[in-house]
């Protein structure tokens, strides 16, 4: 099929960019999107041009390093998908595709499609963890934990931190990535030592990061390719309250 | 973990969402009272005439309620100032905006527009006190001798005269469309930034919310448009 595509093009972080438009001929509808992006980047180097940057890994929908604001959406127009999940059967002959990076403050472009989410990994460094070395995979059952917080904290641990979510938010808030991180920790008997601390301490970090508020549309969880649940957000608000009131 | 970590409630994100919630879901219960002693405008003229009026005397002189209306006006600038830095916030955190953004695609219109819809409240506030509270409390709103309740203030007349006119009914409906529209998404948005979220209850209130919304924004919406059909013939 042949798709028209619409690219943002920025050479560097100082540098300013713009959309440029782009046609490919011969897209196979079982390429996944990045492949698309791969065939697009082989002509590119062909024509003497500079490939398009984008940021990819796994390619399998684990890593949460692929982005892409496609077509006004992050991860493209499926749900529960990350763009190198995105496959091009999902686009018809002749398609207008928009291809942008996602857009936040704390997000700054590096170069073309590629951004710089470091701001994730600095508040997870604020609280994310569990100081104590927790040595190797317990006994099953030495450690009992009810099975809802099990698999709660199991649907929080899915976060990749691809920022989907800090995407899509029209707040550009990160929310729930941050709900996700913390609630994880909070309902496992590991986490408690550090419970109010971690609150206090990641949420500080995601405001000094200059991440928006959340305002509850709830977008995120519809664009979030794990399916993470806003409940979360609400479980980090309650977790940061507590915290606070606590806090000697 | 280590360093200190020492900075006010009110400075952090989730803090400024508990006072939106707080002060929003304070007024939305403000809302359903006044809402409350409105519809008595919807009685006939001759009893709604000494009934209001003796009814305004006592929101006005009772301490109980001087208290409860303190915490209303606190509330409301509350919120707005706020709800306003909130947004001003949220602008800077995406200072460039997508190409192209589908935004109807994951969220509904009235969350995506609470600080468009709560500055038109806002302007609404101030046009609805200075017509009346400001009346009320400061202007020369004249007195008569009722029979039951003794010398009132004729509020009743005031507020009646008023929605005589079709355009100041207008800017009535047309504000408490944007009231429904306001709450269709912050009475559920409320509790989430409290901190409430569970699998069985919020859905429950979410509906509930919405119902509110539409209820309280329709009934109000009626009022003026009564008194005025009424004031017609
Ligand atoms: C009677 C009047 C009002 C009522 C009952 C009301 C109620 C509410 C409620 C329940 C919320 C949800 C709070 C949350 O998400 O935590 C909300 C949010 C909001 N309100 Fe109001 N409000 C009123 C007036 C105003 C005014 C005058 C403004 C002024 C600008 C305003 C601006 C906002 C904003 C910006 C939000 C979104 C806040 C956020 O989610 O970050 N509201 N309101
Ligand atoms: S919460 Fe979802 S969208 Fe946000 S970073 Fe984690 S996986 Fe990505
Ligand atoms: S490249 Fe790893 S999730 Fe897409």
């Amino acid at each position: 099929m042949r798709l028209n595509l619409k690219i943002w093009r920025q050479k560097s972080a100082k540098a300013n960019g713009k959309m440029v438009d782009y046609t490919l001929n011969e897209v196979n509808p079982e390429m996944s999107f990045l492949e698309m992006m791969d065939v697009l980047n082989q002509q590119l180097v062909e024509w003497g041009d500079e490939p398009v940057a984008f940021d990819h890994d796994c390619r399998e929908g684990i890593c949460g390093m692929c982005s892409m604001f496609i077509n006004g959406r992050a991860h493209g127009p499926m749900t529960g998908t990350t763009t190198c999940q995105l496959h091009m059967r999902h686009f018809k002959d002749g398609d207008t595709i928009v291809i942008e990076p996602w857009r936040a403050a704390a997000f700054p472009v590096i170069k073309d499609l590629m951004v710089d989410r470091s701001a994730f990994d600095r508040i997870i460094q604020a609280g994310g963890y569990v100081s104590v070395n927790t040595g190797s995979a317990p006994d099953a059952n030495a450690l009992p934990i009810p099975k809802e917080n099990a698999d709660m904290a199991f649907d929080a641990a899915t976060c990749i931190g691809c920022g989907a979510c800090v995407a899509t938010c029209k707040n550009a808030s990160a929310m729930l990535f941050v709900g996700a991180k913390i609630s994880q920790l909070s309902l496992l008997p590991q986490g408690q030592p550090e419970r109010e601390e971690r609150a206090i301490r990641m949420v500080e970090q995601m405001d000094k990061e200059g991440f928006g508020n959340c305002t509850n549309t709830g977008a995120c969880e519809v664009e979030c390719p794990k399916g993470i649940s806003i409940e979360n957000i609400a479980r980090m608000n309650r977790e940061y309250l507590k915290a606070k009131i606590a806090q000697k | 973990m280590s360093g200190k970590t020492q900075s006010g409630l009110i400075k952090s994100s989730i803090g400024k969402k508990v006072f939106m919630g707080l002060t929003g879901l304070f007024l939305c219960l403000f809302l359903a009272g006044h809402l409350a002693g409105n519809l008595q405008l919807l009685l006939p003229a001759e009893v709604a005439r000494d009934q209001f009026n003796a009814y305004a005397k006592f929101m006005t002189t009772n301490p109980a309620v001087k208290v409860l209306s303190y915490l209303t006006y606190f509330s409301i600038l509350f919120h707005a100032v706020d709800g306003l830095y909130l947004a001003w916030q949220n602008k800077k955190a995406r200072p460039q905006a997508y190409y192209k953004k589908d935004d109807a695609a994951n969220a509904g219109w009235a969350s995506r527009n609470m600080a468009i819809l709560g500055t038109l409240l806002l302007v609404f506030i101030v046009i609805h006190m200075k017509s009346f509270w400001y009346e009320m409390h400061f202007g020369s709103v004249p007195m008569y001798a009722s029979v039951e309740h003794g010398e009132l203030k004729d509020l009743y007349t005031l507020t009646v005269s008023a929605f005589t006119q079709w355009w100041y009914v207008l800017i009535y409906v047309v504000s408490m469309a944007v009231v429904g529209f306001h709450l269709w998404h912050g009475f559920g948005s409320g509790f989430q930034s409290l901190g409430m979220n569970h699998p069985a209850y919020t859905p429950i209130l979410n509906g509930f919310g919405k119902g509110f919304a539409v209820v309280v924004s329709v009934l109000f919406a009626i009022l003026p448009i009564y008194i005025y059909l009424t004031s017609l013939n």
